[in-house]
């Protein structure tokens, strides 16, 4: 995020996209119902889903899945018909204005209808709500990103949220919220194939120089894999051996009838775990690995914000943290890594990560600390981009529609998205084993609208086959309007209807983000 | 902030901001005034009537958590009228339900307990007379008994001011009042989302975390401020933990940003996979190719894995092995894997689900 959670609940409008936020980010959803209903906060949701934040807006537009630049080049086309772009702010912190107007002149009212199904005319009214908010913030999540178009889509929102001079402001900005307790600090930490910590990149010579100084080891110069990626390689025989610590492929990842073959095609992999995961059961190694309440560290989240986590109990049986694993194994193919605590490893990683160089655990005691936080006497960072963009200007980059990789047409003529419900997490390994969660949600449900199942004779709890091009799944339907006709949502919390197999790894070019949000597929009733 | 405003409060000379209640600046200066119904973050009701206080000048006692502080305003909030009237509250409130201490979950952090206690009361007054509702028992996530509640209104507040999730309210009237969902149903039955903010909320043993009930009393356990797992926002919250176990959660406004206290269900119910018999407990490795995980000792794990990597490494190069690190793990856990693969295998094959 560029600001800061509490930022939402004082700030004058919220645009929330591709978030289910009530289920997905529920504390957040308190902030953004409480800015509603008590501090005046108006809410615009664009989501194709009616989901429980609609019940709070002022504004829903239901786009089409998948056209969402097309919507946002339409607000941000609207805005500039009418003179409501913060000028003066384009004029002193932007550049590439000029070719942004140029794109969305033609991305008249009409023509995002045609395209979206948006209304023209709640497309004018939201241009004009978001522009004439003195302060608005926008916050949105897989279901803008998990797109062929998904780094398209965040720029989208960048570029808007520019056009209006909302970002690098109290209570504006442009806020993923993430999913996972620390895929933020994942990220700060360099576990990706392009950028040591601190998004220092292994193509840099001088970042290479510096860690290649630190670790006292020659370091590869070329970025990596993702991991889409590495699974296409390990089919083709290109990668032998994979190192998984704590993720789940198996149940997460798209077509995974291909990420299967992709382990199995292994001649070694290796799976540090809390469980016997259906991803530990294809390992020729696993490791018992403690929980987040068996060990010291730190997560980062969504809002930078670096909180400890603490030891509460012991790990069972032999277990040990993840970080003591990695080191013992290093140590043994010749690399001594000798920590004595999670505390040493984070004296380290603030001695290369320059955003995170003023903190420590000493500091943390008093609370967390939102990066940059570079020197041991900075208050931390809530928002991004005060006076001054980080890379100078802020760069507005211009963006034209494309339709997602996959739509129905005869064949399979269902528009299927994937998402997660309230009471489960990802591929559910956790939440499946609390009974509360089983108690209000004991097994998986595709969600489609009256309409659809009258037509095809489904009824409340019918079970029901999908059909994609990749695979089949059968769940039992949920009939609900939440879900656009046309479209079936389902979640991916269940391995008994792992919906997964159905769905397309088409690849965003840049963020190489597969398109879980869309694909298509058939619907039977099973009889 | 507008200019101070000098008050008396027990002959003592305080200054407090324009709009502050009795309570707050009380609070803030350390003077005890008790309340029931008071809860941070929610509107002042004045419901309980606990929080009375003399104020010079009015004829009756005023509800301190409602009263805004006027310049020159005299408070007097330990007098013997005073005293009488939050007495005969307590009394009245102890004689309205079934206080059984001995079994209650709340034994030892109650605030009415707490209350009549310090006020010195040694046996009912009043005959006792629960309104004998049967206890919620339907789901296994949180336990109702209204036969404890003293209607102060915290829970309703809690739903919908704090969680905003609008599943509580009162119902009927008199004596005949209770909290709980529309159509008085229970919780399971009802659009609740079991955040669990009532739970917090609740004074008494009215409302309670089901899964922790004979599992530890307050002043034996030892509560661990910690970071939730789940989702990005990072709760701050408690784990209580007795006899090696967690066996409860509670969020905890003391600890401010990023969730003022809340919790949701999967931080609140959530973790129950921590003490799951499932938990793998020592290593596994398939030592012939096709057969199966069998267990081995650490020794064995490690040597197995460090040398089977050095030998695809040495066969098939670095870029031969890839890691995915883990959006679950510690920041120090992701530094130390991409370290270990970027340094010792020599590839930069790393990557973890942020895309997924």
């Amino acid at each position: 995020m560029t600001n800061s959670i509490k930022e939402l609940e004082t700030t004058d409008l919220i645009l929330a996209t591709g978030t289910n936020t009530t289920e997905n980010h529920p504390v957040v959803a308190k902030m953004v119902k409480r800015a509603v209903k008590f501090n005046g906060a108006k809410l615009i949701v664009i989501d194709p889903r009616k989901i429980d934040l609609v019940r709070y807006a002022d504004l829903w537009l239901r786009q089409h899945p998948g056209t969402d630049v097309a919507v946002f080049n339409g607000l941000m086309h609207v805005i500039l018909n009418e003179g409501l772009e913060a000028k003066e702010y384009i004029r002193e912190r932007t550049e590439g204005f000029d070719a942004l107007k140029e794109v969305v002149a033609k991305y008249t009212p009409e023509y995002v209808e045609s395209i979206s199904g948006v209304p023209a005319k709640d497309l004018v009214r939201a241009a004009r709500m978001y522009a004439q908010a003195p302060r608005a913030a926008i916050i949105y999540a897989m279901g803008l990103t998990q797109h062929i178009t998904g780094t398209d889509n965040v720029k989208s929102v960048a570029n808007l949220a520019m056009l209006c001079g909302n970002v690098g402001i109290e209570g504006g900005g442009v806020n993923p919220l993430r999913g996972q307790n620390n895929v933020q600090g994942a990220c700060d930490m360099g576990a990706l194939p392009n950028v040591f910590s601190g998004y220092q990149s292994v193509e840099s010579l001088e970042a290479r120089d510096k860690f290649e100084r630190a670790w006292k080891t020659k370091l590869p110069d070329k970025s990596g894999l993702t991991i889409v990626e590495m699974m296409h390689a390990a089919v083709e025989g290109k990668i032998k051996a994979m190192y998984i610590m704590g993720e789940n492929p198996m149940l997460s990842d798209p077509d995974l009838t291909h990420v299967e073959e992709a382990l199995k095609s292994l001649d070694f992999l290796v799976v540090q775990e809390l469980f016997l995961s259906e991803t530990a059961r294809l390992a020729d190694c696993v490791f018992p690995v403690a929980s987040f309440a068996e060990k010291d560290g730190t997560f980062t989240n969504t809002e930078r914000r670096v909180q400890r986590i603490r030891k509460a109990v012991d790990p069972p049986g032999e277990a040990k943290a993840d970080w003591e694993i990695i080191a013992q194994v290093a140590t043994r193919m010749g690399y001594p890594m000798d920590y004595h605590s999670a505390e040493d490893i984070f004296e380290e990683i603030r001695k290369v990560t320059p955003s995170y160089a003023g903190i420590s655990y000493e500091r943390l005691e008093q609370g967390g600390l939102q990066w940059p936080c570079p020197t041991t006497d900075h208050p931390g960072t809530r928002f991004l981009h005060k006076d001054k963009f980080t890379r100078g200007k802020g760069l507005f980059t211009a963006i034209e529609y494309i339709p997602p990789a996959e739509l129905p047409d005869e064949e399979y003529p269902f528009l299927l998205t994937t998402g997660r419900v309230l009471y489960h997490y990802h591929t559910g390994t956790m939440t499946r084993l609390s009974r509360g969660a089983v108690e209000r949600y004991p097994e998986s449900r595709a969600e489609i609208n009256p309409v659809d199942a009258r037509r095809l004779n489904i009824g409340e709890g019918d079970e029901i086959r999908l059909t994609s091009r990749r695979g089949e799944v059968r769940v039992k339907a949920t009939i609900t309007e939440k879900s656009p006709p046309g479209v079936v949502f389902m979640n991916f919390h269940f391995h008994e209807a792992p919906v997964n197999i159905l769905t397309n790894p088409a690849l965003d070019p840049i963020g190489k983000i597969p398109e879980l949000k869309v694909c298509a597929v058939r619907v039977e009733k099973v009889s | 902030m507008g200019d101070k405003i000098e008050i008396i409060i027990d002959e003592r000379k305080v200054f407090a901001e324009p709009g502050e209640t009795i309570l707050h600046v009380a609070r803030r200066e350390g003077i005890f005034i008790p309340t029931l119904c008071h809860y941070p973050g929610t509107t002042n009701v004045g419901a309980c009537r606990m929080c009375v206080v003399e104020v010079e000048g009015m004829r009756s006692l005023v509800a301190a958590c409602a009263m805004p502080v006027s310049p020159g305003m005299r408070i007097k909030t330990d007098t013997k009228r005073v005293r009488d009237a939050q007495r005969i509250i307590l009394e009245l409130l102890w004689a309205a339900g079934d206080h059984n201490c001995l079994t209650c979950e709340k034994n030892g952090a109650c605030e009415l307990q707490d209350l009549i206690y310090r006020f010195g009361i040694e046996e009912p007054r009043f005959k006792i007379t629960p309104p004998g509702y049967e206890k919620e028992e339907t789901s296994v996530m949180i336990a109702r008994d209204l036969n404890k509640c003293i209607l102060c209104g915290r829970c309703v507040r809690a739903c919908n001011e704090i969680q905003v999730n609008e599943v509580l309210d009162f119902s009927y009237r008199g004596s005949r009042a209770k909290v709980g969902p529309a159509f008085d149903t229970d919780y399971r039955s009802s659009e609740c989302y079991f955040c669990g903010e009532c739970v917090d909320a609740c004074p008494v043993g009215a409302i309670t975390f089901k899964p922790a009930r004979f599992k530890g009393r307050p002043w034996e356990e030892r509560k661990v401020k910690t970071t939730c797992t789940y989702c990005g926002v990072g709760c701050q919250m408690d784990l209580h933990v007795f006899d090696g176990k967690v066996f409860k959660v509670s969020g905890n406004a003391a600890y401010g940003e990023p969730n003022g206290g809340s919790l949701c269900i999967k931080g609140r119910f959530g973790l129950e996979f921590i003490h799951h018999p499932a938990r793998l407990r020592v290593p596994l490795i398939r030592r012939k190719k096709g057969g199966d995980l069998e267990e081995a000792t650490w020794e064995e794990a490690l040597d197995f894995v460090a040398q089977r990597l050095r030998e695809i490494k040495e066969k098939y190069g670095a870029n031969s092995i890839a890691g995915l690190a883990s959006a679950r793990a510690t920041n120090e856990e992701n530094y130390i894997f991409q370290k270990f693969i970027r340094g010792v295998i020599g590839t930069n094959n790393v990557d973890h689900c942020a895309r997924l």
